[in-house]
């Protein structure tokens, strides 16, 4: 399915009908995307602006929320902040509008990289080991293959809540706790589930003449697997990684409960941005934008092959 | 493909040595995200200025403080060195051997606990409560008290209003019922052309939020968690019928007199609420009364603050927590060298300074310090009062019961009163059975 | 190997491959490889997901707690699920969850297919405006509830802002409010993945071939015929398909409702796995804890068997 083919369409429909259709999916998306639109929004006013009654459309912009974000402040005495004598950067003039000045960095870029680090460690590890079992499951005869396949599907039925509690067990005892490597290997193995059932189907789809061949070449089995199967899986290889990717981005319920500080993401980071003494919605906002734009973008980059991700493969027109 | 691996293995190599690269002279501290641990980031500039000991600070709001900690805990975590640790958290720390304990340090250091509120140290470092075991420095001394806007107290026009209403002045509370009237006076009332509402309380439900801010009504009624000290016999005393009343009281000051929405409402929402200028009254921590006292809008002579009131007896919540060495820290020597430095006097000064909430007596027993701000004399009218909650190695499991049996009935309004305290003794049993206590 | 040039390719196959492992892997047989390739994804899933699920069961029948390492852990029986299934607040928990589960499925059903037949009706800009659709239901599930908090704040928000600006109903405590709560959350998840249903249903869509269509035209068949004797039909499996995989995901909920309601007001949208965390990570009453995430696995596994096997009649 290609969410641009709709040239095709059930029967001939008027041109009234069509333009009933296009005012209601337009109208639709239009109200869907109110909800982000107004946080891309917030991120850009100040926060007497962000709690305004009633809400403001139009105001003056401004970057607080994303220096709120990336750095901590503390508020001070209009005597200290004059014996510093005049802020050398726009952002220090920013923070000492509010009678605060900035003692450090916050904590946000370091969660942001952690997010990066596993997401991509997992990824990579989950469809590299992916990759081989798929082609394992597709061109093998596998005892018990329905079973095992099934099995690996099932694992994703589980709460992660319930997973968590034993894995925080054993995490405590190996000392994985609140390490990059433990959260990578975790996610590897939630994410090979859908890694293996994509990747299936991908290799599926490549004729086994094609190794036949080589084979009869004189080429060994995993040489062929080498040389020609995994080319013709590139674009698959692409479309599951950044299933996987996603996973690993978005992932909350196992950050929160397994990693506390060193090696943790953003998502649990994101809900605990405060301000001093307030709630701060703008640099919330702010860092809700910086963390959703990536997806956003991949999205668009993947609308062709989201139907095959979002299924396990199930469906892959 | 390769290019990929390359740079999963140089970020994994990075996360790697993240780890392994930390220095000695390098200390983490674990704390609440609020004002006063702002404070306590200036403060320890000294420390590192006097020993070359670089601090490093993880702050967590307070809503996901005991949470995220108490997991950081109990999983032998080495991300703290330092844990401002609250104060219900000592049972645990001391039974599961999660805090070092500290008395052969004291001796050794020569620090007494004499030189310490007795309040404090009883409330924030001993365990089994009151006995001669230290297991954390007090280091911020806090109860539940209460802001009101001065400026709207002291109008002609709205005193006028409320003596008209009430026959009495509009004056700070001393009672509860007292407050009630104040919060339902200013519940609505239109002030310089916006609506304002009477009291923001605390109902948050997901961490102890309701439950510090119910018990500020329950005690005050004389409410007791058992009829014999020592023993774990509930009820008759957390089901008594001043328990009751105080409790079916917090409901109808939450129906009558709160900002709408204020239904998941702690610190945060509380000074939001107040600072915006939405609310007459609020009750927070005195930790936060520094900052409103010099804040741009609500600061100066605009807010007044006041102690918890009574009802049948004075009593305030207790907040406030100790300072205590993590026992899977890897650097305990140079926590303790922290402690050693913070317990010193003038350090204590400075730390009241900056504010935070010293308990030391050179600083908090001084003549001069009731006068010192104007929240500093009713602070130790509190501390003279505080009662705490369950201190018990099982408190998490106990104050989760609690929150959930009074926001069910405080804010959805399952049920009376009275059930929900039988619910709740419930709970605690079953929890005490399964502890071995009962 | 025979002839110059295929030994000089296998040779560089090789040489693309660590030696040593390439120089191992050349006599393999298919077998050989065969486990070669599918063992480490065996074991990583026996270690992370197999081995826990186990000693989950185990822990189920004692009274172990993660957070007294020192304690004697006692084997106690069927004690767990007793006092489980005799706890009226867990039923509470399973009934919102239930009431979470069918109302989004309802709403998204009927949203999703709708918005499905008419892109269906290929105007231009539709492939546009499909994707925008798309978006909310990749983004981070916590994150999504965090935000939404401060949309459905009740005087500030742009939520109760909106529905004012069409019924004058006053400032909508969204969150706050007993009665609005439950629908707080089946709002927010009807927003985030209608696009899903509606994706699959576009698949079932297409599946169709256009002469059924053109065969009921010769019959006369009017619109609302067509499509219940000819498009439901046809797009059932796909429906089914996607509420199954949506009702596995919100029958586990925890991200998005934890960060929005955090379970309340009181404990009305308190869903089973927030009820789940609370007792494992803090109460850590493990040992209770495991044996709800057995019941909860067990309800889910079973309920999905059922759909699965309804699923197949349809297909066939």
């Amino acid at each position: 399915m290609s969410a641009r083919s709709t040239a095709y369409s059930v029967g001939e429909s008027s041109t009234r009908t069509k333009w009933i259709a296009a005012v209601l999916v337009i109208g639709y998306a239009l109200v869907a995307m109110i909800p982000l639109v107004w946080i891309g929004m917030t991120g850009f006013k100040s926060p007497p602006d962000s709690i305004a009654y009633p809400p403001k459309v139009f105001f003056e912009p401004t970057l607080e929320g994303y220096v709120n974000l990336f750095t901590t402040r503390s508020r001070q005495t209009d005597e200290y902040i004059e014996s510093l004598g005049p802020p050398q950067t726009w952002y220090d003039e920013l923070v000492r509008e509010r009678n605060m000045v900035i003692t450090g960095p916050s904590r946000f870029a370091d969660r942001y990289k952690n997010s990066i680090v596993i997401g991509f460690g997992s990824t990579f590890l989950a469809v590299f080991l992916g990759t081989l079992a798929a082609y394992g499951f597709s061109r093998f005869k596998v005892p018990l293959k329905d079973d095992l396949l099934f099995f690996i599907l099932s694992t994703r039925m589980m709460p992660p809540i319930a997973v968590a509690i034993p894995i925080f067990l054993m995490y405590r005892e190996l000392g994985l706790s609140d390490t990059a490597l433990g959260m990578i290997l975790l996610y590897t193995a939630v994410n090979l589930s859908l890694a293996v059932w994509l990747l299936k189907g991908f290799v599926d789809e490549i004729p086994r003449e094609y190794e036949e061949a080589a084979v009869v070449d004189g080429y060994t089995r995993f040489q062929a697997f080498y040389k020609v199967v995994l080319p013709q899986m590139r674009s698959g290889i692409a479309a599951t990684a950044i299933f996987c990717l996603i996973f690993a981005w978005n992932e909350y319920a196992f950050a929160l409960l397994l990693t506390s500080g060193e090696a943790q993401t953003a998502p649990p980071f994101i809900p605990i941005i405060i301000g001093e003494g307030g709630l701060d919605w703008p640099a919330v906002a702010a860092g809700t934008t910086v963390f959703l734009l990536p997806v956003v973008i991949f999205t668009v980059l993947l609308r062709n092959q989201l139907l095959r991700g979002i299924t396990f493969g199930a469906i892959r027109k | 493909m390769r290019k990929i691996g390359t740079f999963v293995a140089t970020a994994l190599l990075a996360a790697g040595a993240g780890a392994a690269n930390a220095q000695d002279k390098e200390l983490t501290l674990c704390w609440a995200a609020w004002d006063p641990a702002n404070a306590l980031v200036e403060l320890s500039k000294d420390f590192t200025a006097q020993t070359g000991i670089k601090m490093n600070f993880e702050f967590v709001p307070w809503t996901n403080f005991a949470d995220r900690m108490l997991n950081e805990l109990n999983s032998g975590g080495k991300l703290c060195d330092l844990m401002i640790g609250d104060s219900q958290w000592i049972g645990g720390g001391a039974t599961y051997g999660h805090y070092v304990k500290l008395n052969d340090f004291f001796d050794a250091e020569g620090i007494s606990m004499d030189d310490f509120l007795p309040a404090t140290v009883y409330a924030y470092s001993t365990w089994p409560k009151g006995t001669p075991n230290y297991y954390a420095l007090p280091a911020m001394g806090d109860a539940l008290g209460w802001v009101y806007r001065k400026d709207w107290f002291e109008r002609p026009e709205i005193r006028e209003a409320f003596k008209a209403e009430y026959g009495r002045d509009l004056e700070v509370p001393t009672t509860w019922v007292e407050l009630k009237e104040i919060a339902e006076f200013f519940q609505g009332r239109e002030i310089d052309g916006e609506t304002r509402y009477g009291a923001a309380i605390y109902t948050e439900r997901g961490s102890e939020g309701i439950t510090m801010g119910v018990t500020a009504a329950l005690y005050p009624w004389g409410f007791k968690y058992v009829n014999t000290p020592g023993e774990y016999d509930m009820e008759g005393a957390v089901n008594s019928p001043e328990a009751v009343e105080a409790l079916e009281f917090y409901k109808s000051l939450y129906d009558c007199c709160t900002p709408p929405g204020h239904s998941d409402a702690y610190m945060v929402a509380n000074l939001d609420a107040y600072k915006s200028g939405q609310v007459a009254m609020q009750m927070n921590w005195f930790a936060f009364f520094p900052g409103i006292a010099k804040d741009e809008v609500v600061g100066g002579d605009v807010s007044g603050f006041f102690v918890n009131p009574g009802q049948n007896i004075e009593a305030s919540t207790l907040g406030g927590q100790g300072i205590s060495v993590v026992a899977y820290s890897d650097k305990q020597a140079e926590a303790l060298e922290y402690i050693k430095w913070f317990a010193q006097p003038d350090v204590q000064a400075k730390w009241w300074e900056l504010g935070g909430y010293a308990v030391h007596v050179d600083v908090a027993g001084a003549p001069d310090f009731p006068d010192s701000t104007p929240f500093a004399g009713e602070f130790l009218k509190a501390m003279d009062g505080v009662q705490d909650f369950w201190q018990e190695p099982i408190y998490a499991e106990l104050m989760l019961a609690m929150q959930k049996r009074i926001h069910d009935y405080v804010v959805a309004g399952d049920g009376t009163a009275k059930e929900a305290l039988d619910k709740l003794i419930e709970d605690w049993t079953i929890s005490f059975e399964d502890d071995g206590k009962l | 190997m025979s002839g110059g040039a295929m030994e000089s390719v296998a040779d560089a196959a090789a040489r693309a491959t660590p030696k040593r492992m390439a120089g191992r892997l050349r006599g393999l047989s298919d077998r050989a490889i065969a486990w070669l390739f599918i063992s480490p994804t065996i074991v990583l899933l026996l270690a992370i997901n197999i081995f826990p699920l186990l000693w989950t069961v185990y822990l189920s029948f004692t009274n172990y707690r993660a957070n007294q390492p020192g304690r004697e852990v006692k084997w106690i029986g069927t004690r767990n699920y007793e006092r489980l299934l005799g706890s009226e607040d867990v039923w509470g928990y399973m009934q919102a969850t239930a009431h979470f589960l069918v109302w989004t499925m309802v709403l998204q059903v009927v949203i999703g297919l709708g918005l499905a037949l008419l892109i269906n009706r290929g105007f231009r800009t539709s492939g546009f405006w499909t994707t925008v659709i798309l978006i909310p239901m990749m983004l981070s599930p916590a994150v999504v509830g965090t935000f939404w908090t401060y949309l459905y704040q009740p005087q500030t928000g742009i939520f109760s802002y909106i529905i004012n600006t069409f019924a004058e109903v006053g400032a909508l405590n969204m969150i706050g409010s007993v009665s609005l709560a439950p629908w707080a959350i089946v709002i927010v998840d009807t927003w985030m993945w209608t696009p899903y249903i509606m994706l699959l249903c576009l698949a079932g869509l297409r599946s169709i071939p256009p002469y059924l269509y053109e065969a009921a035209e010769i019959d006369r068949a009017n619109a609302l015929q067509k499509f219940w004797y000819i498009t439901l039909p046809r797009i059932l499996p796909f429906l089914m398909l996607a509420v199954l995989f949506r009702g596995i995901e919100n029958f586990k909920m925890f991200d998005m409702v934890v960060e929005l309601t955090s379970g309340g007001p009181g404990s009305t949208t308190e869903l089973a796995s927030i009820n789940l965390k609370r007792e494992a990570f803090e109460k850590w009453r493990t040992g209770y804890a495991s044996a709800f995430a057995v019941i909860l696995f067990v309800t889910v596994f079973g309920l999905a068997s059922i759909y699965v096997k309804a699923l197949n009649r349809v297909r066939s």
